[in-house]
């Protein structure tokens, strides 16, 4: 198992918005283990997708520089279930951004209906654990959530190397 | 522009601690301090501190709220305690804090004891005066 949890960028502009679509399908194992016998999509993993979506577009604004990690899920509240077959839509805005930490707010929707809705924070590890040492590789962002991005940014005709 | 009152900046203060830590309004007093009583980890502060930029529309660098540089900075430190230079450097950084208890054992693992909610409301205080 990839632990990717969104398909494909829709939008991307640079620090301020992106949007990303996740197709949820019967062969994920977790759909059929969260409620058994009544496949839905965890809220949890919905919080990953929109922290992948959001991480994405805050490492982005500083170059890939940065370590961003999951500080804090500030509040994530949802109102409807997704079940296979719905793509779900994820759409991330950063809402403050310093050199130290970032905060996002995101709405997730199917079909145009909201699902949730997730605020997070974001912490440039490097900036805030004074004390602490972390490996020099930025091993947040890997070659395959960079492929994402790079994959969109082919498609806006856009061919700009990261 | 009219300075808002003090107890009105604590209000303000208290609703965004009573969302940034889920505690209950009442545990949010003057004296209480955010890690210690309200439970806030070193994370939290940079919740907090975004949270207190939006809702008063000021700009509040890290280092202005938390000096880090004179707390690793080897001139001012000996055995993880403050010196007494170190002590003066951090008095002028934090006008804003109450530092007397911290003066009595300025050990620097100790430093978040500083951050009372009484020290979080001056600050505040102190940079819409300068705004």
């Amino acid at each position: 198992m990839r632990w990717i949890w969104i398909d494909r960028f829709e939008a991307f502009e640079s620090g301020s918005r992106a949007v990303t679509i996740k197709n949820v399908t019967l062969a994920e194992d977790h759909l059929h283990d969260h409620v058994p016998g009544f496949p839905v999509m965890p809220a949890s993993l919905m919080i990953e997708g929109m922290a992948q979506t959001a991480g994405i577009l805050v490492g982005e604004a500083r170059h890939f520089s940065e370590k961003v990690i999951l500080a804090k899920v500030k509040r994530a509240s949802f109102v409807r279930l997704v079940r296979p077959g719905d793509q779900v839509r994820y759409e991330a805005h950063i809402d403050q951004l310093t050199d130290s930490a970032a905060a996002t707010s995101g709405r997730i929707t199917v079909g145009g209906e909201l699902v949730g809705e997730v605020e997070i924070v974001f912490s440039h590890i490097d900036q805030n654990m004074s004390g602490l040492e972390f490996p020099e590789e930025n091993f947040v962002f890997t070659p395959q959530f960079m492929a994402l991005l790079q994959t969109h940014r082919q498609q806006a005709g856009e061919r700009i190397a990261l | 522009m009219p300075a808002i009152p003090r107890e009105e900046i604590f209000e303000k203060v208290r609703h965004t601690l009573v969302e940034a830590l889920s505690v209950e309004e009442d545990e949010v007093t003057e004296n209480a301090t955010l890690t210690g009583d309200l439970g806030a980890e070193s994370i939290d502060f940079l919740d907090i501190v975004f949270r207190l930029e939006k809702a008063f529309g000021i700009k509040i660098p890290q280092e202005e709220l938390i000096p880090r540089d004179i707390l690793s900075n080897p001139d001012y430190v000996a055995d993880r305690k403050l010196n007494a230079k170190g002590l003066a450097a951090l008095k002028q950084h934090m006008p804003h804090a109450d530092l007397n208890a911290f003066e009595s054992d300025p050990d620097i693992d100790k430093i978040s004891d500083v951050f009372t909610v009484g020290t979080i409301v001056n600050f505040v205080q102190g940079k819409l005066a300068a705004s």
